[in-house]
């Protein structure tokens, strides 16, 4: 266990993450991708904190924002799902295309 | 050592829990598929002498993603893998910058000399968490819970159908509530 193995893992992570919210259709699984890619800030925190500065707990407090940062994303995430599913039918990224440039 | 072979037993089984996410043709899957991603790096964690916060984030991820798997069925776009369809678009594109920026990170994780510390580990980590967040790290405890409850307001009023002011205007001013179907006491 070292600090890079910890940080390469939150990197493959984070890549995998942004694939799925890059790629996916549905609204759900973006979300899903998102929700990958904080976690992988929770492992690269988490580790940061044990390898660089365990005297000082500022990486600790930073998991604890990426796991509140989570749980809000996933509620508003959801609730904008049903308001736009309620008003138009639309549970996928290509039919709510309306600010595209 | 055997906290060796467990970091990258669990890192694997991560990395390939959350490819899985998006390779399975069923979004039910999916959300298991995460919630087992969620618990390998939760060990990982647990591994780095935070109990506390591994724990936290085991319990979180287990009810997040039983939620999850609710609003999975309602949206779900191919129930079961019963109506195959493609659920992706570009790909190749997405397969591309994903790529790229894993190969950019390794690099920069490889070849970056990160700081180590000599400092001594506190004897009870979450004590160390719990003092900052009531004393020099309040702020961000209090900006939190604004956050948590501004999302508490804002996921309701987004989810609401009809809500009063529909019915009653914006500044509450009708007598009778605008409602499509007449009815109800004393209408």
């Amino acid at each position: 266990m070292t600090l890079q193995a910890f940080l390469l893992l939150a990197s493959a992570l984070f890549s995998v993450g942004l694939y799925g919210a890059l790629s996916q259709q549905s609204i759900v699984m973006i979300m899903m991708g998102l929700e990958l890619m904080v976690n992988a800030v929770i492992v690269g925190a988490a580790a940061f904190w044990y390898y660089a500065s365990p005297d000082r707990p500022d990486g600790q407090v930073v998991v604890l924002l990426a796991v509140t940062a989570m749980a809000v994303e996933m509620a508003v995430g959801f609730a904008v799902t049903t308001a736009i599913f309620r008003s138009r039918d639309v549970d996928m990224t290509d039919m709510a295309a309306d600010l595209k440039g | 050592m055997w906290r060796d072979v467990l970091f990258w037993v669990c890192a694997v089984l991560a990395v390939v829990s959350g490819v899985a996410v998006f390779r399975v043709d069923s979004m039910a899957r999916a959300t298991f598929a995460l919630l087992a991603s969620f618990l390998f790096a939760a060990v990982t964690v647990l591994l780095l002498d935070l109990p506390y916060l591994g724990v936290l984030v085991v319990l979180m991820m287990i009810m997040e993603m039983v939620v999850m798997a609710v609003f999975m069925i309602m949206y779900m776009m191919n129930p079961a893998g019963l109506m195959p369809m493609t659920m992706v678009h570009n790909p190749k594109g997405s397969l591309a910058i994903a790529v790229g920026t894993f190969v950019l990170l390794a690099t920069g994780v490889l070849v970056t000399p990160w700081p180590g510390s000599d400092a001594p580990r506190p004897d009870d980590p979450t004590m160390q968490l719990g003092e900052a967040l009531m004393g020099s790290k309040m702020l961000v405890m209090i900006v939190l819970g604004l956050a948590l409850f501004a999302t508490m307001v804002c996921t309701v009023v987004l989810a609401t159908h009809r809500g009063r002011y529909d019915r009653y205007g914006d500044r509450l001013e009708r007598k009778r509530p605008h409602d499509p179907i007449r009815g109800g006491l004393g209408r």
